[in-house]
């Protein structure tokens, strides 16, 4: 599956044995696709001695910071933003 | 964020290769720069080079980039939308990261630049991080209290400024184009960038009108 700018979507809260890139703290939240990148070599075999292969797609995936952290001391226009493999991402 | 995180942590013993006077990850990185030459992974030469390359740069190219976006609204715009190939533009090789993204500050946005992983960080236009960066309190504290943090560092944002924290999780690597300060419309390309700190450009100040001393 493959998502487009202005996408909602959803980081999937599964756990992962290994290096990964899917900071713990986004695992679960919605956010929506604030820029499409390139298909980048997925981190989590390279870190192994693979090759990487096949490449996955990076997205920009942006986060109301009062939907990821309780009690968030900010405003509530502030955003949080992550690049989450496609692998990762879930239709929200 | 939990040391689980590491996952290539759980894959290696943990076993001490100091040598007297040596702190333990140099030592272990000596160690690994061994076996990779000696498996002929990589060539001395090259590890060589390519650490000179890396202390070599400093965040006055990054500066360049910032001032000439200052003046420039198109050299902005294209810095932007891909930042890598502005940075060429101005004759600076932006390293071997895929991409490079600016963020532009402006009245009513803030962005921040942390990498919560590990230390992913644009050296190529700003030299080595600090080791504050690389500390687990702001890679930490800058995700969950970003204005906390920018405070402890002398920013104090207005409640109607939209805070942007950018989380550098992957391939891409992000620097800020800070905010040009008011009363230096007079100023050459030159003298702005002397105003560029590298901390304006994680985002966690803002450059003042008077260069720093």
């Amino acid at each position: 599956m493959s998502f487009r700018l202005g996408d909602r979507v959803r980081v999937s809260a599964r756990a992962h044995d290994g290096h990964h890139r899917t900071p713990g703290y986004l695992k679960g939240k919605s956010g929506t696709v604030e820029r499409v990148h390139d298909a980048f070599r997925n981190p989590e075999t390279r870190a192994y001695g693979a090759d990487g292969l096949p490449a996955e797609r990076l997205y920009r995936v942006g986060f109301a910071q009062d939907e990821v952290w309780r009690d968030y001391g900010g405003g509530s226009s502030d955003r949080i933003y992550a690049d989450v493999f496609e692998h990762w991402l879930e239709d929200a | 964020m939990s040391h689980d995180e590491h996952g290539h942590d759980n894959h290696h013993d943990h076993d001490e290769i100091t040598t007297d006077g040596e702190p333990e990850a140099a030592a272990r990185v000596r160690a690994l720069e061994e076996l990779l030459v000696e498996k002929g992974v990589v060539g001395r030469d090259e590890v060589r080079r390519r650490i000179d390359w890396l202390v070599s740069r400093t965040p006055a190219d990054g500066a360049r980039l910032v001032a000439r976006a200052w003046v420039d609204p198109d050299f902005r715009e294209r810095a932007v939308a891909d930042a890598k190939a502005a940075a060429l533009e101005l004759g600076v090789d932006a390293g071997s990261s895929p991409v490079l993204v600016a963020l532009e500050n402006t009245d009513v946005v803030h962005h921040v630049v942390v990498c919560t992983l590990c230390s992913c960080y644009p050296r190529a236009l700003l030299g080595p991080p600090p080791d504050w960066y690389k500390s687990l309190p702001y890679r930490s504290r800058a995700v969950s209290d970003p204005r906390g943090v920018l405070r402890e560092f002398g920013v104090e944002l207005d409640d109607d400024v939209e805070l942007r924290v950018v989380d550098s999780t992957a391939d891409v690597r992000y620097v800020v184009i800070p905010k040009r300060p008011a009363g230096t419309e007079g100023l050459s390309e030159d003298e702005l960038a002397a105003l560029v700190t590298r901390d304006s450009m994680i985002g966690v100040a803002q450059p003042s009108a008077r260069a720093p001393t």
